[in-house]
């Protein structure tokens, strides 16, 4: 009998513990099918970092380091500096990289680091149950926002890639979602270009994933994918930001 | 042996962890330690190692804590304030297992405090540099040549016992100028590091550098595995000089800087025929309780002499556990107490005018 569909080799056979209708898990099989793909696994560290995503140490199959919160993007840099012929990873969520972990992630790409970075951007912090993140929606409730982000004290959401496009040392920076099959396809192609480049030593580079929260939005799986259309796209668009390989450029 | 080289202390230090080994500096500029910087950009390129200057102390760790986690030896230095900076990620590696080399060029604090000598994070090293429960290998050095030796003995003790290492020196060691002999080039002991992250080339199962366990009966085993090791440091790698302390009446207890300032007040009392002694605690933690233990019955009375208000003398009390008068004399802020002064707390405690 042919095999049609099987689980990437980079995953193990440990149950994700994520809930009903997040994309985690999506996110992670395409990372792992990358993996295989390129046949990197042996050489492979990821940097796990604080949040939900942070028992992805379980779940990949690579050799796997736990970082503080928001220090992926420095514990990555070590790893690289004492292994620059081993390909290195880190999965971060949205507190992580853009509140905490701001100062790490601006410099690990204005190096130029040779690391490639999978960004989890769900607007909102999901591990310790549904607080405002940098990335929130103005107006967005959430546990610290009860009555709605409100921007005059709040601010705005932080806009990653495109802040990091501006930025010299960045050679991918790019925005993508997994709600269609067809963008689920985008976004390993992305994850891919992201490995690769890592591979080819062109630097620091980032794919940020629009993603849902069932569970701290307050939806059911399938009205978050609806939720994440209609308030999260408009504000954060999919695209390529930057791509030293592009013509140009920058978007 | 090799020729002697006039060094300052923090530059002698550096090039001594360059010598076993240390290819990977993190850092970020501070005084007064910031030497230790300057000589690692300037040396670790031609060896083919890393030096880099990072965003910030807390990122400096968490890239020493990725290079370690790798296998090498790597290493950060840092001044009073940047090292509180770099305690989170120092409770990290402590949690995690792993053996770095964290250098604390001391001055004086708290807050910005000042940039003069101190030994006032003494607590901080030695009780708590980070939450949970968790020990650093903490060597206090004294002179240049200290600054050199302690580097591989750092390194060895931190990866024989998967433990965090710190080399406690002040602005004073780290800014002046001795003559340092290196040890001849020699195969430094590589402890087994099968845990390392370094990818898994398809041959072992993989291995994860991790600090979380959900599980409160797993993270109660592991921290008490984790202390029947510290047992063992207690109990193997306690160092302490004694200074004429057979017959000594009064024994000064004296790390670092403050050693040597006592060392000569101690000279001087000899002269002036009061029995006095030098107890100079080599490494703080273990703290050597067995060194003062020996000379708990004979001796008069203890007086430590810190450059701080009076840290290190909670743990000589508790050695002496009230058997002996344990009294203090310490200079803080920056300022080095003189041997005179020291002289003339010895002078009063065995009853002589002044």
């Amino acid at each position: 009998m042919a095999v049609v569909f099987e689980k990437p080799k980079a995953l193990s056979d440990v149950p994700f513990h994520y809930c009903p209708g997040c994309t985690h898990g999506i996110v992670h099989r395409l990372v792992a099918e990358v993996i295989d793909e390129l046949g990197i696994e042996g050489q492979t560290v990821g940097v796990a970092s604080v949040g939900c995503s942070v028992f992805s140490y379980n779940y990949f199959n690579c050799d796997m380091v736990q970082a503080a919160h928001g220090r992926a993007p420095a514990v990555a840099t070590g790893l690289k500096r004492a292994l620059p012929e081993n390909v290195i990873f880190t999965y971060q969520g949205d507190g992580d990289l853009a509140a905490i972990g701001m100062a790490e992630t601006v410099h690990a790409a204005t190096r130029g680091e040779n690391i490639t970075v999978i960004f989890i951007n769900n607007a909102i912090y999901g591990m310790t149950g549904g607080q405002m993140a940098p990335t929130s929606l103005p107006g967005q409730v959430t546990q610290t926002s009860p009555y709605g982000r409100d921007v005059k004290t709040a601010g705005y959401p932080v806009r990653v890639c495109e802040l990091l496009s501006t930025l010299t040392g960045t050679a991918l920076a790019q925005r993508v979602t997994v709600d269609t099959v067809a963008h689920v396809k985008e976004a390993k192609k992305a994850i891919k270009k992201g490995f690769e480049n890592q591979i080819n030593k062109k630097g620091y580079s980032i794919i940020e994933v629009v993603s849902t929260c069932p569970t701290n939005w307050g939806l059911s799986p399938q009205e978050a994918i609806t939720w994440l259309r209609d308030n999260m796209l408009p504000y954060y668009p999919l695209g390529v930001y930057k791509d030293i390989d592009a013509e140009g450029g920058d978007k | 042996m090799a020729e002697k080289v006039l060094m300052k202390g923090n530059e002698a230090l550096a090039e001594a962890a360059i010598q076993c080994g240390c290819r990977h500096y993190f850092g970020y500029p501070i005084t007064p330690q910031t030497e230790v910087a300057a000589y690692m950009s300037k040396r670790l390129p031609k060896e083919g190692g890393c030096f880099l200057q990072a965003e910030s102390e807390v990122a400096a760790i968490n890239m020493v804590l990725g290079a370690t986690s790798a296998g090498v030896r790597a290493m950060t230095s840092s001044s009073s304030p940047g090292i509180s900076l770099k305690s989170e990620g120092v409770s990290y590696i402590g949690g995690s297992d792993l053996p770095a080399l964290i250098i604390n060029v001391q001055r004086g604090g708290p807050g910005l405090g000042g940039i003069q000598p101190s030994q006032s994070d003494y607590w901080q090293a030695t009780k708590a540099l980070g939450h949970g429960d968790f020990q650093l290998f903490v060597l206090a050095p004294s002179t240049i040549q200290e600054m050199v030796d302690f580097v591989p003995l750092a390194y060895e003790v931190g990866e024989k016992y998967r433990v965090p290492a710190m080399i406690l020196s002040d602005g004073m060691l780290g800014q002046m100028m001795e003559p340092v002999e290196f040890p001849e080039k020699k195969e430094t002991a590589v402890a087994d590091k099968s845990w390392a992250t370094n990818g898994h080339q398809n041959k072992r199962k993989k291995n994860i550098v991790n600090s979380l366990y959900i599980q409160p009966e797993e993270l109660e085993n592991l921290i008490k595995e984790r202390y029947e090791r510290y047992a063992k440091i207690k109990e193997e790698e306690q160092r302490a000089e004694e200074f004429m302390c057979e017959d000594a009446e009064i024994i000064i207890v004296a790390f670092g800087a403050s050693s040597r300032v006592s060392r000569s007040a101690v000279m001087q009392a000899r002269a002036e025929g009061i029995k006095a002694g030098l107890i100079r605690p080599i490494t703080l933690w273990p703290f050597p309780d067995k060194t003062i233990e020996k000379h708990v019955d004979h001796t008069k009375q203890f007086l430590c002499v810190e450059m701080n208000m009076g840290q290190m003398i909670d743990d000589v009390k508790l050695v002496v556990s009230g058997r002996k008068p344990v009294s203090f004399f310490g200079r803080t802020g920056g300022v080095i107490p003189t041997p005179a002064e020291v002289l003339a707390e010895i002078r009063a405690i065995a009853g002589k005018e002044n």
